[in-house]
């Protein structure tokens, strides 16, 4: 029942063909005009075909705007910070989620998925004088703080159904022979949950990545602590915006989430969907 | 030994003591500031200091003409957003889901938009919607469609549909994601007995895939609904909700006032509107949620 005709399937690979180059044309696009030189990116209308591409642009970006390293660095420097918090405020909440009964357990993780909806851009105003009182504006602290707070409720979610999965039978065993829960911890639920906690850790990875923009754009002025996410907007600042060079590095900053994203897709995907479709 | 399983799985205090942590923070960095906003609305709150001024922020805003368009456009713009991201989702999710050579390369293919960060994406659409350099504004004047360089972001009515267009693509490979994850949950066994009975293709999709997949579908759109509802980075990067205030937003207009212009009570006037309208959402995502989970569980 599965099979198509081949009109059938010219129909649906020319969908699929039409589906997928609204979703990577901004992609192809970005890589095609970094391997540009400027002088033919600057022709209009625009010409289709180049016989001068080279990776040029991925050279002198880093003179036109010489503190993307450091921007590149911020960006590893506080997502990775940002997500390693998360997890530690995350392990102990997901556990207890995930083994015991309790009251207002429910109606809390439904409040979690409720703070989901709250954007930061609602919080932003208290948080921007919350950080001034404390001195915090322009620091690293001021992405850090807030993007772990809106992490914590999906990892949480995540990582309840990781721990819900390691038979409770295992530990009560252990317990019965008199294993102290640190014991439990160590040599039985450590062990079984590091598929789970590393999915987890590059969900709010990539979260932190993803989000760094909004929170050093109202929280941070100092170019030092910039991420990429908002160092990329300097090529802008020229009198003619080196867009070659500007999406050379574009595709840098995004390099590194895609990389770890295409590895782990599978897991990241499942562990996502399955909160949402099947509970 | 029933006893001391029981003292294993019961331990009330423990429970809390280890969600304390991020309970306390959520607390702190989101519940707080929640109360905060509301508390500054009331207020003339600046960088110079702040007074009680009871309903005043209120009072300008409802009574601006300004206002109420941007509410109007907000809903207008999450309408197009959200019912293009369904729809565009559901029918990538059906191609996807056909078992033809190579759909496990387009099911990972469809992912970027959705992973890498926006505010880098956003420069792609920049560039692709340039009047005088872009592939679109190319394409468009190499057919005749256009008789001159068009900046799609420069004039009222393109820059609306340009961000539109711009949070679709944002928002699809999500929405394609969780529709197909759906789809392969629908039990096989339907799909042959449709298929023994002499059912059309046409008939297992209107008969079986899409009451099967009905919950995610209702999900999908109030999530869909929230998120476009507070799409920021988007319309903020494209077009700072200009030309002329065509694309601002409650979100974008609650950002200038507040942190553009630093009125902090004004801004957070705006900001307790977005919340209201948030809780109400939340409130039937939530309510459909415990219903959809009590229906599976009866089954």
């Amino acid at each position: 029942m599965n099979k198509y005709n081949p009109f059938e399937k010219i129909l649906i690979y020319s969908g699929i063909l039409v589906f997928m180059t609204f979703i990577l044309l901004p992609f192809v696009e970005m890589f095609y005009a970094s391997l540009r030189p400027l002088d033919h990116l600057f022709r209009s209308p625009y010409q289709f075909y180049s016989d001068d591409l080279s990776f040029w642009a991925y050279r002198e970006m880093w003179n036109t705007v010489p503190m993307l390293p450091r921007y590149i660095f911020n960006s590893f420097f506080l997502a990775s910070v940002t997500s390693l918090i998360t997890l530690l405020f995350v392990i102990p909440a997901a556990y207890s989620y995930a083994r015991f009964k309790f009251p207002f357990k429910n109606s809390s993780l439904y409040i979690l998925l409720a703070i989901n909806m709250f954007s930061g851009a609602v919080l932003l105003i208290p948080l921007y004088k919350v950080l001034r009182t404390f001195g915090l504006l322009n620091t690293y602290q001021a992405m850090i703080v807030p993007g772990v707070a809106f992490l914590i409720p999906t990892a949480i979610w995540l990582l309840k159904s990781y721990f819900a999965k390691i038979p409770i039978d295992l530990e009560e065993a252990a317990f019965v022979d008199g294993a102290s829960r640190i014991q439990i911890l160590r040599h039985i639920i450590a062990p079984l949950s590091t598929p789970g906690l590393v999915v987890v850790g590059i969900y709010a990875f990539i979260g932190s990545y993803a989000q760094q923009f909004l929170f050093a754009i109202t929280f941070n002025q100092k170019k030092e602590y910039m991420p990429i996410p908002s160092g990329l907007y300097e090529f802008i600042g020229y009198t003619t915006v080196k867009w070659n060079e500007m999406m050379a590095a574009s595709l840098v900053g995004i390099a590194p989430v895609l990389i770890i994203f295409l590895f782990l897709q599978k897991y990241i995907v499942a562990g996502l969907t399955s909160g949402a479709v099947k509970n | 030994m029933k006893q001391k399983l029981k003292s294993y799985n019961s331990q009330t205090y423990l429970a809390y003591a280890l969600i304390a942590p991020a309970a306390i923070y959520i607390i702190l960095i989101v519940a707080w500031p929640l109360l905060e906003t509301i508390r500054l609305s009331f207020t003339n709150s600046s960088l110079a200091g702040e007074d009680y001024v009871g309903f005043e922020n209120y009072q300008k805003m409802l009574s601006s003409k300004k206002f109420s368009g941007i509410v109007t456009r907000t809903f207008v713009w999450m309408f197009f957003s959200v019912s293009l991201k369904l729809i565009i989702g559901l029918i990538g999710a059906v191609l996807l889901n056909a078992n033809l050579k190579g759909r496990s390369i387009f099911r990972v293919l469809v992912m970027p938009p959705w992973v890498v960060p926006i505010a880098i994406g956003m420069l792609g659409w920049l560039w692709l919607y340039n009047g005088y350099f872009g592939i679109i504004a190319g394409v468009g004047m190499r057919t005749g469609i256009l008789d001159g360089p068009f900046g799609f972001l420069a004039y009222k009515q393109s820059a609306f549909i340009s961000t539109i267009i711009a949070d679709v693509w944002v928002g699809t490979p999500m929405v394609t994601v969780f529709f197909l994850a759906a789809m392969q949950g629908v039990p096989r066994d339907l799909y042959e007995a449709a298929y023994c009975d002499g059912a059309s293709r046409w008939d297992r999709f209107f008969k079986i895939t899409l009451p099967q997949i009905t919950p995610v579908i209702i999900t999908m759109s109030l999530l869909s609904a929230i998120w476009t509802f507070n799409s920021f980075e988007i319309i903020w990067i494209l077009t700072e909700g200009g030309p002329r205030g065509s694309t601002t937003t409650l979100i974008i207009d609650t950002y200038k006032q507040a942190l553009g212009n630093y009125k902090f009570g004004r801004g957070a006037a705006r900001a307790v509107v977005v919340m209201i309208l948030l809780t109400l959402f939340a409130g039937f995502y939530l309510a459909l949620l415990a219903r959809i989970n009590k229906k599976i569980s009866h089954e």
